[in-house]
């Protein structure tokens, strides 16, 4: 009798934290609404600092809570998903919040991305721009040309890995430091070659029309039941979807055997050669994920902005790209959501930072570096199947 | 005793007489010092062999070189009849020698488990496709390595077995090195190199240490094993043989109380006597 009673006591408790966590759930999705919503200094302020005391304040309870969530991952996503719409649906006519959103989201695709190379494999990729660009530029050229537009992103990833392939030779050969100024030459160069490409549109860069996935026309504005909203739903579910798959890409790869060799080269390289892991293979293969889902990025950033340019894709911008994976937490995908948030919305909100947005970045890295080296949200251990009793 | 992957090399020469491992003229130089020098070296099979010298004798760096890690300057390296020489350390692994560090090399921030896996894995499946899209195949394959690394720890120590999923950095000293064994031992390797496995660690935390490795042993009587140590004691309760270096040549060779009764081993130790 006892027995079932603390067993049911056990399940009641459950349910409560399930509860809770989703209430949580949906108050940060109240925030999310009021921080891309609002305009003005004050509000964006105490948003940020609200955010901060909660966040301080829920470290002590956040494991329960989130093991209630963790417990059943279904109902997490689908309960994250569900608040990310209702949210986008509040903002429905407000385009600029929107497009503000859509972006994060393709940000959060690139820098899952990165996160593979530089969190799971230890390879720090400082041309996360290049090969976003290189997928948004692959866009810009094919879409030109006709070609179908599911066919474009793809395609998109796929040149990108193909390029990422040409500079993995070199990155291959050196370790560390050198390793990494590799990468920041590669990404100096590749704006620098757009900017002197004239059949790439120079420094003027070139124009793209809205993405048509097989007669779903995304800039063509979307009416439901006689009430209009703007456009870049369309692009909302597109980057979701896109953020999602990745995100669960990104979890798959590090809960295999395949995230445990990217963990063991990044670790010491020495010991997995001596066990017998293929370390040149391990970092082709991360490099080669990563710069997938950057230029998949890419392209539909490309096509959601209508226009690129050399500019958007400078090495200033593969360190916005590097910065959001420090902030968020190496390694661990889920903070880079919060992350790309507050790197990309903040300077959009407060435009008369945008000249000093650099030094915000160094003093938020320098800061999470000195107090938080870890990130916003830590990567926990490994576990392959979480829940299984194994 | 069947020897499997050795008839791919044409006719074998690996019969049971002939040695295990047989290193010829190893030579290691790096510029001007010569750290082997043209090392004559052989391990019979199933023995337990002591490598002890003074520190920079050479006995690491002959550990490196045979696993790969450093390509030798000259001499051959014949392991099971096939020769090794120049390979990389993922093909001497595969060939079947697995080694621990002098200092701890395992990968702290992972699992118990993700380390004794590290030395699994040419076993499990690496392909992208099946690791990201065939989830319940790799669960299946995760749940029987679950079993094979608890099988394996079980030897060791019941409750580092029942540790499999704590961090490694979580374990202390003689943890961190049993999982190390567990790691080199998952993939059933005929050559086992243990680098000082005493360093670091207490007198009784060394005699456990050297049981567990008896203990293992008593379970796989073909597993032939080399030890660096700098423990007499130790050197004299596990191995049958020992071989002295000093200044990478082979001074002695022979039972170890034999040759600790040699004179040139007593001034490799001690420094000449002067009369």
């Amino acid at each position: 009798m006892t027995g079932t009673a603390a067993s049911r006591v056990a399940v009641d408790s459950q349910r409560t934290d399930l509860v809770v966590a989703a209430a949580a759930v949906a108050a940060i999705g109240a925030w999310l609404w009021a921080f891309l919503a609002t305009d003005r200094v004050g509000v964006l302020a105490t948003l940020l600092a609200v955010a901060a005391v909660a966040f301080v304040l829920a470290q002590r309870a956040a494991p329960r809570y989130r093991r209630a969530l963790t417990a059943r991952p279904r109902v997490a996503t689908s309960l994250v998903v569900l608040v990310v719409c209702a949210v986008a649906a509040a903002l429905r006519d407000q385009s600029y919040p929107l497009l503000m959103l859509c972006t994060v989201l393709l940000f959060v695709v690139a820098c899952v991305g990165l996160d593979i190379q530089i969190g799971h494999c230890g390879i720090v990729n400082f041309a996360g721009a290049a090969f976003f660009g290189t997928g948004a530029y692959t866009a810009a050229v094919l879409a030109a040309r006709g070609v179908p537009h599911l066919a474009v992103i793809a395609a998109g990833g796929v040149v990108a890995a193909l390029v990422g392939s040409l500079l993995i030779l070199p990155v291959l050969r050196t370790r560390g430091y050198y390793a990494a100024l590799v990468t920041i030459a590669f990404g100096i160069l590749f704006s620098t070659f757009l900017e002197v490409n004239d059949a790439l549109g120079g420094p003027q860069g070139l124009k793209l029309h809205g993405i048509d996935l097989f007669g779903w026309k995304l800039n063509r504005d979307v009416t439901l039941g006689g009430s209009t909203a703007s456009f870049y739903v369309n692009y909302f579910v597109l980057s979701l979807a896109l953020a999602v798959a990745a995100f669960v890409f990104a979890r798959r790869v590090e809960r295999s055997w395949l995230g445990l060799a990217f963990d063991a080269v990044r670790l010491d390289e020495i010991a997995a050669a001596t066990f017998g892991i293929g370390v040149a293979r391990a970092k082709i293969v991360a490099f080669t994920l990563g710069n997938l889902l950057c230029g998949i990025a890419g392209a539909v950033y490309a096509m959601m902005q209508g226009f690129i340019a050399p500019n958007n894709f400078t090495f200033g911008e593969s360190l916005i790209l590097v910065s959001i994976v420090i902030l968020g937490g190496i390694g661990n995908p889920l903070g880079i959501l919060p992350a790309a948030l507050i790197i990309v919305v903040v300077p959009q909100k407060l435009q008369f930072i945008q000249e000093y947005r650099f030094l915000l970045y160094g003093v938020l890295v320098v800061l999470i570096l000195l107090f938080r080296p870890e990130g916003l949200l830590p990567r926990r251990i490994r576990e392959y199947f979480p829940g299984s009793a194994a | 005793m069947t020897a499997a992957g050795e008839t791919a090399n044409g006719p074998t020469r690996d019969t049971a007489a002939a040695p295990l491992l047989a290193c010829a003229k190893l030579t290691m130089r790096f510029g001007g010092l010569v750290a082997l020098d043209a090392l004559d070296l052989h391990v019979v099979r199933g023995e337990i062999l002591g490598l002890i010298g003074p520190n920079g004798s050479g006995k690491t760096t002959f550990f490196n070189v045979l696993t790969g890690l450093y390509r030798a300057s000259g001499g051959r390296i014949a392991f099971a009849g096939r020769d090794i020489t120049g390979l990389a350390p993922q093909a001497v692994y595969r060939a079947g020698i697995a080694r621990t560090f002098q200092r701890s090399r395992l990968c702290l921030p992972l699992t118990v488990f993700d380390n004794v896996m590290i030395g699994n894995h040419l076993r499990l499946s690496r392909g992208t496709g099946f690791n990201v899209f065939r989830r319940r195949a790799l669960r299946r394959q995760y749940e029987e390595s679950v079993e094979a690394a608890r099988a394996l720890a079980v030897i060791f120590n019941p409750q580092l077995a029942a540790r499999l999923f704590d961090a490694a950095g979580a374990l202390d000293m003689i943890d961190r090195r049993r999982v190390e064994i567990c790691r080199a031992l998952v993939n059933a390797p005929r050559l086992l190199l243990l680098d000082e496995p005493s360093a670091g660690m207490t007198r009784g935390e060394t005699r456990e240490l050297m049981d567990d490795i008896l203990q293992v042993r008593a379970a796989r009587p073909a597993l032939t094993i080399v030890i660096i140590e700098h423990e007499m004691n130790v050197i004299e309760r596990m191995t049958q043989r020992c071989v002295v270096l000093n200044y990478g040549r082979k001074i002695a060779e022979g039972p170890f109380r034999a040759v600790a009764a040699e004179r040139g081993v007593q001034e490799a130790y001690l420094g000449q006597v002067v009369a």
